[in-house]
């Protein structure tokens, strides 16, 4: 093995100078230079402030938005320093208590919907930052934050159709709704009915 | 079931199908010494590397030589990437000022291992662990290399059965060259601009601090994601930038980054069975070998998206919506994306164990029972079907030895492969790898199960004071993160997952302590340089016998007979080694999730 040690140093310092730096070097610049705004993490920014990325999930709580799904990233959720799932088995009773628990909040804060709850409303994502939900679930809340906002079901059912993305390609994935996008747009489109 | 669901898994097979050859075909040229269309860029940086390195492009090595120049390359690897994470906080580009305190000494130890080893198995998140330097300059060099360096002894094995009456397999350093130089670096440029318009991340700036709409504090991780995600894919490698890996939206956005994802992880392993049929001269023994992994992977792919659309029993009780619909896809959605669903999801958890990747793009550790007995198995078996970056094409060629071993017991002749008698250095240097890795997952796994440490106890006044080193929390059953079988599954993973230097994981066990870094640290190495190095032997071995020509009573080792042969070796091999283990883990786990069974810790951890 002696023979090939001299050889075997130079050559990792050379791959790491170029696979390590020219080559991630080179990326950044290009993506900097075609891609910048998904290069830098798609940020939105409502009066000049940003205030989250269209790519990662953030938590919504009030009665007057779109809820994400539970997330188990960080303590509290949506922590986007601490990307995670559950990792809770099939056969773990926390998982059962859990989603137990969400699907009684569920109901109690959606009284009109009727009928089996979304997958989607009562799981914790892979990431913990599922910035979407189902358009099953969306539409589950919609009563709710017509209520809320004081405006018809049908100008909140426009928005979810509005926000809604489709399978890619027509085939790929699943189709979706953006919560923060679609939280955004009601508070755009029906602030002044507030 | 959906039919989109089905689309999507022809499709994605489909396209897979159509680069096999022009994969296979620029990689046979390319490693036989011809000019290819990128010759008139990259030749120039070839021939420097040379220069620099001090290789002469035109030295034949024996099989002892090329092993030695892996490993001698594979222990600089390790200390650059223990030493890159270890001084992290004296480093630059490190905005977020990680240091040593955030990477422990076992931890840089099992991750240095686990990259230069092809695995990726992480025992930390690597958001809130490692430096921008530290991702780039070792991890993702690593992510080269060791997917070039897999490359490199596919090819060598491969003309360990296509030449004759020599002693050279080719030479490690121009191998490992050609690979990065032609093949990784020009593709993973493509692949990261592909990303990034699909919204991979892209830059060194520090972590983003937003206010949400609702007032909360969100810091949002960012760095040189693109760049690491398609050599994560393309190399095999799997270890995210980010803790979620694949799940993680900045890693892949969107179901078309996803598919891309899923391709760039098969098209490498897939070509190479058709550049080995080019090399031994007979091309039907490439498709032979392409056709066992593909009906092994669409079985497997079949289970998994069952079991997952079929979800779980106990949480229908709670009124979910459990069939797939137009608006949500139903099934088992712990741990999974909404915009990848049931169908992308298993897809994925499939192809990444299939090859020795380990990127996930959902929780295996939520995976239903026989949804995370699919990926367990294909590890265990070897990750043959098509497999990792070369370490796939020499892993299926071990089990097309021991398959024409077998028959020709059967028969009563000396068996043969492609030409070559197959004899008894070949027959055992096969059983050496497929012993060495099954020991290394059972052992270690049935040690963990069992091992005790001192837990933490606590003085007087509640302080915790003392603990084990090796293990604080306690037993080494005290880190699972699910109780029951699943808890074993856990356990069973994380060792079968290191061993075949995959890295994926049942991620809930907590493996960051002394004890597990180092028997997983262990466990890669088993897995990679004792499956790898008898394989080159073997090599050598066959390299200096003459070919024997094909008589009437030669087993043709190519066509469905000898596919389903292969299929039936690489399943029995498994079954046998396995069976007892599964059947604690995901097989008891199933039936008792049928009957409704739940589990929680009791107040003792498991096993004291």
């Amino acid at each position: 093995m002696l023979p090939q040690l001299a050889p075997a140093l130079r050559m990792t310092v050379f791959m790491t100078v170029l696979t390590g730096l020219v080559y991630p070097g080179l990326v950044t610049g290009a993506c900097q230079l075609l891609f910048r705004r998904q290069a830098n993490g798609s940020l939105i920014a409502r009066n000049g402030e940003v205030i989250g990325s269209a790519l990662i999930g953030q938590n919504f709580t009030k009665p007057d938005y779109f809820h994400p799904r539970p997330s188990a990233a960080g303590n509290d959720g949506y922590d986007a320093t601490a990307s995670q799932g559950s990792n809770l088995g099939p056969t773990n009773q926390k998982l059962y208590d859990r989603m137990k628990a969400a699907a009684e909040q569920f109901r109690k804060e959606n009284p009109s919907f009727q009928g089996p709850i979304p997958a989607d409303a009562l799981t914790a994502s892979g990431s913990g930052l599922d910035p979407e939900i189902s358009v099953a679930n969306a539409d589950a809340q919609a009563a709710r934050v017509a209520q809320a906002r004081h405006t018809s079901l049908e100008d909140v059912e426009r928005l979810i159709a509005g926000a809604t993305r489709g399978r890619d390609l027509g085939f790929l994935g699943e189709p979706r709704v953006n919560v923060l996008e679609l939280n955004l747009a009601l508070d755009r489109e029906l602030n002044a009915r507030k | 079931m959906t039919q989109n669901g089905w689309l999507q898994i022809a499709v994605f097979f489909l396209i897979v199908l159509a680069l096999t050859k022009p994969m296979g075909s620029f990689m046979a040229r390319l490693f036989e010494g011809g000019r290819t269309f990128l010759h008139p860029v990259l030749r120039r940086l070839e021939t420097l590397t040379y220069k620099v390195v001090g290789v002469n492009e035109s030295t034949e090595q024996r099989w002892t030589q090329y092993a030695a120049s892996l490993l001698a390359f594979s222990i600089f690897s390790f200390l650059f990437v223990y030493a890159l994470q270890r001084l992290q906080g004296v480093l630059p580009l490190n905005p977020q000022g990680l240091n040593s305190g955030n990477v422990s000494p076992d931890l840089a130890f099992n991750t240095a291992i686990s990259f230069v080893t092809n695995t990726n198995w992480q025992s930390y998140s690597g958001e809130s662990t490692l430096s921008y330097l530290t991702q780039m300059a070792a991890l993702t060099v690593q992510n080269f290399m060791s997917g070039a360096a897999g490359i490199a002894v596919a090819i060598a094995v491969s003309r360990g059965f296509a030449r004759q009456k020599v002693n050279g397999l080719g030479n490690f350093w121009v191998d490992l060259t050609r690979a990065t130089i032609y093949i990784l670096l020009p593709l993973s440029i493509l692949a990261a601009l592909f990303l990034s318009a699909q919204g991979v991340i892209q830059n060194f700036h520090p972590y983003t601090v937003v206010k949400t709409v609702e007032g909360a504090k969100q810091v949002i991780a960012q760095g040189p994601v693109a760049s690491q995600e398609a050599i994560k894919m393309l190399g095999t490698n799997g270890g995210g930038f980010f803790g979620a890996n694949s799940a993680h939206p900045f890693e892949n956005p969107t179901p078309l980054a996803n598919l891309l994802q899923m391709v760039l992880i098969f098209i490498i392993p897939a070509g190479l069975t058709y550049t080995f049929g080019l090399m031994v001269g007979d091309r039907r023994q490439g498709w032979t070998l392409f056709g066992a992994c593909a009906v092994m992977f669409l079985a497997g792919v079949l289970v998994c998206y069952w079991a997952e659309q079929k979800g779980n029993p106990t949480l229908d009780r709670l009124g979910i919506a459990s069939r797939a619909s137009a608006t949500q896809a139903g099934g088992n959605m712990e741990g999974k994306e909404t915009r990848f669903g049931i169908a992308a999801s298993a897809l994925f958890a499939t192809v990444t164990t299939d090859a020795s990747c380990g990127a996930v793009n959902g929780a295996h550790d939520s995976l239903t029972p026989l949804g995370g007995l699919v990926p367990l198995f294909n590890i265990q078996t070897g990750e043959v079907i098509f497999g990792g970056v070369g370490a796939g094409l020499y892993g299926i060629l071990l089990y097309a030895v021991v398959a024409v071993f077998i028959a020709g017991l059967m028969v009563g002749r000396t068996p043969e492969y492609v030409g070559k008698k197959i004899e008894q250095k070949e027959v055992k240097m096969a059983m050496l790898a497929l012993v060495a890795t099954a020991f290394s997952i059972l052992l270690l796994a049935g040690l963990s199960s069992v091992a005790h440490f001192d837990g933490p106890t606590k003085d007087a006044k509640g302080q915790p004071v003392a603990h084990s080193y090796w293990n604080p929390p306690g037993a080494a059953t005290a880190n699972l993160n699910n109780a029951g079988p699943h808890g074993f599954s856990e356990i069973l993973y994380a060792y079968t997952s290191a061993t075949g230097n995959n890295g994926s994981a049942f991620g809930g066990i907590n493996t960051n302590t002394p004890w597990y870094n180092l028997t997983l640290g262990v466990a890669m190495l088993a897995g990679r340089f004792l499956f790898l190095i008898p394989l080159l032997a073997a090599a050598g071995s066959l390299a200096m016998k003459k070919k024997v020509p094909s008589t009437s009573g030669t087993l043709p080792t190519h066509g469905p007979l000898f596919a389903t042969l292969l299929i039936g070796t690489v399943i029995l091999v498994g079954a046998l080694t396995f069976f007892p283990a599964l059947a604690l883990g995901p097989i008891v786990e199933h039936y008792l999730m049928a009957g409704g069974k739940l589990f929680a810790f009791a107040p003792l951890p498991l096993g004291s």
